[in-house]
């Protein structure tokens, strides 16, 4: 065998959250070696229903759910796996995750994280994927009404559409990389109900400025945003803990009024740049090549960026 | 009629009736197509320029918008069969013959129309070829081609991507044809004169920009662990051994590795200044890291690349500009470079057989080739030395004197062994042979042949055609890298085995090289981002490459 | 989906103590391997189930090799494929026995 040219341990290392798997996710994302799975692979719990379309399982069916430890602290963590069915919402899948929800119920973990990549529900197995969106919402409802802070991390591949999207609106806090898109119906979907004039999903930069991180941070849609590295989530995750906001009355209301307003204030946008103008951006266009540091110094100096309704 | 000006007393005729629908020599777009007619005679050989990056797209829908009545049976000479519209004017009768060069996203649609006798197929050329014939038997009594800028005496700025411009106008109007240019706009000053209006005879004022594909760009978040470990061999298997500065590469995911391995794992390897120095080369996005860690000395471009621009102008110690500061290419001259000027081709392809002949033609694709059997030959007209060359050809066997040796010049082919859909890459014969079989050509659209090919990279090792000394070997040399297609797992394994004594075939572990630390982590840049980061934000990729 | 599964005879137990690993992702051109230490050091099973059918020569000859280069002994390992290249199998076959060998 030839010389060894890589350390695993050195920097850099899979660092990319965008390019990580799932299970390499956690590995970084978690204190080293603190990661329990609840039905592993080993138990070979795929789904029932992809046989019957001749295609492939997964052995863990795209979603991995366990405990583990953040900085000490314990929490009950999901992760999809984007590049299996574009991490969508199956039978086994959302019943893992509804699973680990009612879990933190019985656990109270310090929190539970949810690390998204999905393009909504799977659509072989419609109705069971659709079944679990509404579980998965209810169940982080009563999760943060128990005092849990729910945490969703958005910077992968497949990002949150779909049903995906609608669970990410009912966390606590939500955490996204430049990379991370959070919408509901796809670019692809609009484009074909509303035409390439509406909305042309070859365009990536017109995508990325209208679902992409640092849109979704601007307007508030996201609480955090993070480099694309699996530290930077880390320390955005431990951060978003400490800040949770409570999950009452008060805070839904507040919610409800603040979208009000968004939708007064920018409701006759064109494009997320006219947006960025309104919010006090000085050169909107600029805004997508900016580095972490220059991005986070804007949004140091906008106000509507924090907001605990969001 | 007699006497030795007829050419020319067509031409003014010619011109003289393009007049009617200009205005000085600027024609606009809307009368583009009754301009073409007033050009056109039946039967004419027409340049449409476009390759496999620019297009002269205005001209080219106004082609295909002539009536067929009055403009027919046209001998189209050009680059690339391209856009729509190139196939078009076939099915509509305009056209009749074809001589070409490149294919790309027509490819399925040329084949079609082949079987189906729509086109009278000349011959698939190299590009060096084609504007050789430009010269000589192919000469356009028009040609239409694309342009950035213009002013009211048709000086031309061509731009960036200045590619094939000169050449064909100098065929074109130093013959008695007419030029007819596209530009994007009519300026009273061009940044450069690229082409003297005195060649140009009509200006176009295009409704849009002329198209360019992004054809050089690859995007490194698609790059697999197997390109990497390729790769790898490439650099420590060949660029160190033969201490190659003066190369070319082609387009593919392999090529694109090597050049994000560079600044990595090629510097760790201490190869630094000693390989890969000089090229002749499209501004590849991928050699962004390498420019930038001084890896890279020099570059000559056929075309340039789209979002390249304003990096080239702030790297002027690397890339050929002009006095306005944007990068001159020119296609011609750096396929001369390719040819004469470089030591090493390495690039990749669909289908290889036994004897190590290839090509991309597949029995339902009629790719054209462009650059590479030019690029991926080896020039009998080379006489000047270099160690890699002189090397290689002690390889290949000195007989005689050493003193009347020749040289070789590195020709790789660098390929997984299956490709898309699990098509084998290793073959025992060529689709090409097939098509060629159907449609009756003579000669089999083969891209590299076999005498000029030394060496053939895939992940399982390098097969060194150099050092075979009988069609047995060279056989099982082939067999030996071809994995486990169906030639692969036909190999004589005692065979292969000798053959990996000698050096002929050498496996990853021959090299030195962990099949299992072929990670992305090596690459220099992991994302098109990356490569933006690199440029100091320079490099402004096309939207389509973005993820933010 | 065609099922596959290859029983080898090994000379020696795979070193290392690592109950079971997992690698890759299902996904087009991609594939899952779980390794188990689940049998006698003098056997390996490769089940795999793929999407493509009529490879059956080709994932033989693979795993073959795989077991000659290996010596994976105790190991059930199981193969969910999305298609992927003979190489890419290869490679991660390898990459589960050196997890499996931490």
């Amino acid at each position: 065998m030839g010389e060894r040219i890589i350390d695993p341990a050195t920097e850099g290392w899979a660092a990319s959250w965008y390019e990580a798997s799932a299970r390499a996710r956690l590995d970084g994302l978690l204190d080293a070696g603190s990661f329990r799975e609840v039905i592993g692979p080993e138990q070979r719990r795929m789904s029932p229903h992809l046989p019957l379309f001749d295609l492939p399982r997964a052995f863990d069916d795209g979603m991995i759910v366990g405990s583990g430890r953040l900085d000490g602290k314990p929490v009950l963590v999901a992760a999809q796996e984007g590049r299996f069915m574009g991490g969508a919402f199956g039978e086994v899948h959302g019943a893992k995750l509804v699973g680990l929800l009612r879990a933190a119920l019985a656990l109270k973990p310090d929190a539970v994280l949810i690390l998204f990549d999905t393009g909504g529900v799977r659509l072989q197995e419609a109705n069971a994927g659709e079944t679990a969106i509404a579980e998965v919402m209810r169940a982080i409802t009563q999760v943060r009404a128990a005092g849990v802070p729910v945490i969703g991390l958005i910077g992968g591949r497949a990002g949150a559409y779909g049903g995906g999207g609608l669970i990410a609106g009912t966390c606590s806090r939500l955490v996204v990389s430049e990379g991370g898109r959070i919408s509901v119906s796809g670019p692809e979907v609009i484009e074909t109900n509303r035409g390439a004039e509406e909305f042309d999903s070859r365009d990536r930069a017109l995508v990325w400025r209208t679902m992409g991180g640092k849109h979704r941070r601007l307007t508030g849609g996201a609480d955090a945003y993070a480099d694309d590295t699996v530290r930077a989530f880390r320390q955005a995750a431990l951060d978003a803990i400490a800040r949770a906001p409570a999950f009452d009355l008060a805070t839904l209301e507040a919610e409800q009024k603040r979208l009000e307003e968004r939708l007064a204030r920018f409701g006759d946008c064109r494009d997320a740049t006219e947006i960025w103008g309104r919010l006090g951006v000085n050169d909107p266009a600029a805004v997508p090549a900016l580095t972490t540091a220059e991005f986070d110094a804007l949004l140091a100096g906008l106000g509507e960026t924090t907001h605990d309704a969001r | 009629m007699s006497g030795w000006r007829q050419e020319r007393a067509v031409r003014d005729a010619r011109i003289e009736a393009g007049r009617a629908h200009a205005s000085g020599k600027v024609v606009a777009a809307e009368h583009a197509v009754a301009l073409l007619e007033a050009i056109l005679r039946p039967g004419d050989r027409v340049c449409l320029e476009g390759d496999n990056q620019k297009q002269a797209d205005c001209l080219a829908r106004a082609l295909s918008g002539c009536d067929p009545s009055r403009i027919h049976d046209l001998h189209m000479v050009q680059s690339g069969i391209v856009l729509p519209e190139h196939l078009d004017i076939f099915e509509q009768g305009i056209a009749r013959r074809l001589d070409y060069s490149y294919s790309g996203p027509q490819g399925g649609r040329i084949a079609r129309m082949l079987y189906g006798g729509q086109i009278e197929l000349g011959a698939v050329h190299t590009y060096l070829e084609l504007f050789a014939r430009y010269f000589v038997d192919l000469t356009p009594n028009v040609a239409l081609i694309a342009g950035v800028s213009a002013d009211r005496e048709g000086n031309l700025y061509t731009g960036p991507n200045t590619e094939d411009t000169p050449t064909v106008v100098e065929a074109t109007a130093f013959k008695n044809g007419v030029v007819v240019a596209q530009v994007n706009e009519i300026v009273e000053r061009v940044p450069r004169v690229d082409i003297p209006g005195d060649r140009i005879d009509f200006v176009v004022e295009a409704d849009q920009p002329f198209y360019v594909e992004p054809l050089f760009t690859r995007d490194p978040a698609a790059m697999t662990e197997t390109q990497i470990l390729m790769a790898m061999m490439a650099i420590k298997g060949i660029y160190a051994e033969y201490g190659i500065r003066r190369l070319n590469h082609g387009i593919g995911f392999g090529t694109a590795a090597i050049e994000l391995l560079l600044p990595t794992y090629a510097e760790r390897l201490g190869l630094k200044g000693q390989i890969a120095t000089h090229w002749a080369l499209n501004p590849h996005p991928t050699l962004i890291p390498a420019i930038e860690s001084g890896w890279v000395k020099q570059v000559h471009c056929f075309g340039s690349e789209v979002g390249m621009d304003r990096y080239i102008r702030e790297r002027s110690d690397i890339f050929f500009t002009g006095v306005d500061g944007s990068l001159r290419s020119n296609r011609a001259f750096c396929q001369t470079a390719g040819l004469y000027a470089c030591d090493l081709f390495i690039g990749s392809t669909l289908q290889i057989d036994l004897n190590g002949h290839s090509s991309t033609v597949t029995q339902n694709r009629v790719a054209g080739f462009g650059g590479a059997p030019n690029m991926g030959s080896d020039p009998h007209g080379r006489r000047h030395p270099s160690d890699t060359w002189m090397k290689a050809g002690r390889e290949a066997q000195v007989t005689g004197d050493p003193a009347l040796m020749r040289g070789r010049k590195l020709v790789v082919q660098i390929v997984e062994t299956f490709g898309e859909g699990l098509a084998p890459a290793f073959v025992e014969r060529l689709d090409a042979l097939e098509l060629a079989r159907k449609i009756g050509l003579e000669l089999a659209p083969v891209m590299v042949y076999a005498d000029d090919v030394t060496h053939i990279v895939t992940e399982e090792g390098i097969a060194n055609l150099l050092l075979c000394r009988t069609a047995d070997e060279r056989e099982q040399a082939i067999r030996g890298v071809a994995g486990y297609t169906e030639i692969g797992r036909g190999r004589d394994r005692a065979m292969v085995e000798s053959l990996r004594q000698r050096g002929i075939v050498r496996r990853p572990e021959d090299l030195g090289i962990e099949p299992l630390d072929a990670d992305r982590s090596l690459l220099a840049a992991r994302s098109i981002k990356d490569l933006v980061h690199w440029s100091g934000g320079l490099y402004e990729p096309p939207a389509k490459f973005r993820n933010w | 989906m065609e099922s596959l599964t290859f029983r080898h005879t090994t000379q020696k137990a795979l070193p290392g103590a690592k109950a079971q690993a997992i690698t890759g992702v299902v996904a087009s051109g991609n594939l899952e391997v779980l390794l188990e230490r689940a049998l006698p050091a003098s056997e390996c099973t490769v089940e795999i189930e793929t999407p493509i059918r009529g490879y059956g020569e080709v994932w033989a000859a693979v795993v073959a090799d795989f077991v000659a280069r290996a010596q994976p002994g105790g190991l059930r390992i199981t193969v969910n494929d999305g298609g992927a290249r003979p190489d890419t199998v290869s490679l991660r076959l390898l990459q589960g026995a050196r997890l499996m060998e931490v």
